[in-house]
């Protein structure tokens, strides 16, 4: 039995190696499904959390024009949410079950969220910087060994790119723009950048799941190399703004060819992880609260489907 | 201001206040599919908004206006929505409800304009009319859902319906602008909409177990600019940045 197991995991293992992709209908070790379930729904859960920070913003948006691209933003992520959600369902979880761990904490969503939207300046900083470091994360992951969740993400980073281009275009909007718009993008910079660097995640010397990731194409760069891409390409960026990167140690080193950077907070890091970020409660509650007042609608909607069926089945 | 600016106004401000009410839903809705469906209308309609404050601003005479000066910088006083889409998303029987009594109001009336002589006004109804089926497609279904689903969803469908009835007749009743574009063939005759508004209304609400109230009592203000107390807040987020921040580029 336990020789067959083995067997079938080379077989397995062999496939991956070989650049094929493995459908929900194959057989897979135990533990690749329960780490898909949990990546694909940690990444599901942090597509509508994402909503929020930026929905916050929707109903004061500055023109016609922004106000129309915000709100089909967010509605991207909702569908986005709605992909993953999909792609976690074909390995034999409810979207029920994975909407009760998120509600009560089993399930973790990208920490960036939890921090606050406070000006207009944030639509374009969230745009530029976290859909930006989305994006490395997830080119990586278009390629990745399980189908389902490579399919969707090649649909999903043609949007976050969609994103990116436009967040980055309303902070080019607010530096050129009067004095106190310059200083609401700087102070936006200021707020959003180490948060950013976070997004990829702990060190490599405490990250713990990378090299398993590795084998099974989740991951084919480890966070530390995705952070330092994402600053290599950001940094000039701001140049271009006119926007100071709120670290003194950012400097290009001609030797690595890559910016060097100053030590990042992980002690933040962790208490935003552990859920005291400035808006984890926030957050969770409102899902929480629209999931709940919700549920009188969705039982109406099957209720009415019942009767139909049992109306259909008289006549 | 002329006639034909006014009129813009009404049929602008009806899309945006309820485009801004449906906005304000989005990241909460029941479920995902739900919640991306209301904002796909709250996104039609703002499209509408632009077609017709842009050409609102064309029509005003005056060249400092633009779609977002119309939009953002009037007083309470000068907007001209119908009461109905300022009311507010108190539950999802209230934004259906809402939406229902609208969309059916909203598709006569651009049936109607499809018509109009203006050939702006014209293109726009032609533009909005597949958007704003889809609308009344989506709404009538859900309050059948909401209506004839549980006894829960029955009970708050009759109590938003009971609630928002008397605010829809302020759409339906013609005041004096809209009759002076009814006779210059550019606006749509409300009479004739009213009555086939009357007749669909009362279909659905047949088909969903619901009661249409006897009482034909009707608030009405809205578009005449006198609004109910929910609207200074609206205004208050819409126009929070435009306020702040005068005379800026976003
Ligand atoms: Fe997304
Ligand atoms: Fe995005």
């Amino acid at each position: 039995m336990k020789d067959n197991i083995q067997a079938l995991n080379d077989i397995f293992q062999a496939r991956i190696d070989n650049g094929e992709s493995i459908e929900p209908k194959d057989w897979m070790p135990e533990k690749y499904r329960k780490t898909h379930i949990r990546q694909i729904s940690q990444h599901a859960h942090s597509e509508i959390v994402g909503m929020l920070p930026e929905g916050n913003w929707i109903s004061r948006a500055p023109s016609l024009r922004r106000k129309v691209a915000l709100l089909a933003k967010v509605q991207d992520e909702a569908g986005h949410g709605l992909y993953l959600y999909s792609a976690a369902e074909t390995l034999g979880i409810s979207r029920d079950e994975l909407f009760d761990q998120l509600h009560t904490g089993k399930a973790k969503y990208s920490s960036i969220f939890n921090y606050p939207t406070v000006s207009w300046a944030d639509m374009g900083a969230v745009g530029w910087l976290v859909d930006g470091a989305a994006i490395i994360n997830q080119v990586m992951l278009t390629r990745t060994s399980f189908g389902p969740y490579a399919r969707a993400m090649v649909k999903i980073c043609k949007e976050e790119s969609f994103h990116q281009r436009q967040g980055f275009e309303i902070m080019l909007t607010l530096t050129n723009g009067t004095e106190v718009q310059k200083q609401m993008a700087q102070d936006s910079l200021n707020r959003w950048w180490w948060p950013s660097l976070m997004m990829f995640g702990p060190p490599d010397a405490e990250s713990t799941h990378t090299e398993q990731s590795m084998k099974w194409k989740i991951k084919r760069k480890t966070n530390d190399e995705l952070r330092q891409q994402f600053i290599d390409i950001t940094a000039p960026q701001a140049e271009f703004l006119g926007l100071t990167i709120p670290d003194p140690d950012l400097k290009w080193n001609e030797e690595t060819k890559h910016y060097d950077f100053g030590a990042i907070d992980w002690d933040e890091f962790w208490q935003v992880v552990k859920g005291f970020g400035p808006c984890n409660k926030e957050r969770i509650d409102a899902r929480v609260k629209a999931w709940d007042e919700g549920a009188w609608v969705r039982d109406a909607a099957v209720a009415y489907g019942e009767k139909k069926i049992q109306k259909s089945k008289v006549a | 201001m002329n006639n034909l600016y006014t009129y813009l106004l009404m049929l602008g401000d009806n899309s945006m206040i309820l485009g801004h009410r449906l906005s304000q839903l989005c990241g909460h809705g029941p479920n995902l599919e739900t919640d991306i469906a209301l904002t796909n209308i709250s996104l039609d309609l703002y499209g509408q908004v632009r077609s017709y404050f842009q050409y609102a601003a064309k029509v005003s005479g005056n060249p400092a206006n633009t779609e977002d000066s119309i939009a953002f910088l009037r007083y309470e006083r000068q907007y001209l929505n119908g009461l109905l889409v300022e009311q507010p998303n108190t539950d999802f029987a209230f934004v259906i409800l809402r939406q229902a009594l609208f969309d059916i109001y909203h598709l006569y009336l651009l049936e109607a304009l499809e018509s109009s002589k203006d050939t702006q006004i014209a293109a726009i109804a032609t533009k909005s009319i597949k958007e704003v089926k889809y609308h009344q497609r989506f709404s009538s279904s859900w309050v059948k859902r909401l209506g004839d689903g549980t006894e829960i969803s029955h009970q708050k469908a009759q109590y938003a319906l009971d609630t928002l009835h008397p605010y829809s007749f302020d759409l339906l009743n013609e005041n004096a602008i809209e009759a002076d574009m009814k006779e210059q063939g550019i606006g749509a005759d409300l009479h004739i909409i009213k009555e086939k508004y009357q007749d669909t209304l009362k279909d659905l609400m047949v088909t969903s177990t619901l009661t249409l109230p006897d009482n034909t009592f009707a608030h009405k203000g809205g578009k005449e600019g006198v609004h109910s107390e929910h609207m200074g807040f609206i205004l208050s987020d819409l126009q929070y940045m435009q306020r702040a921040y005068p005379n800026m580029q976003w």
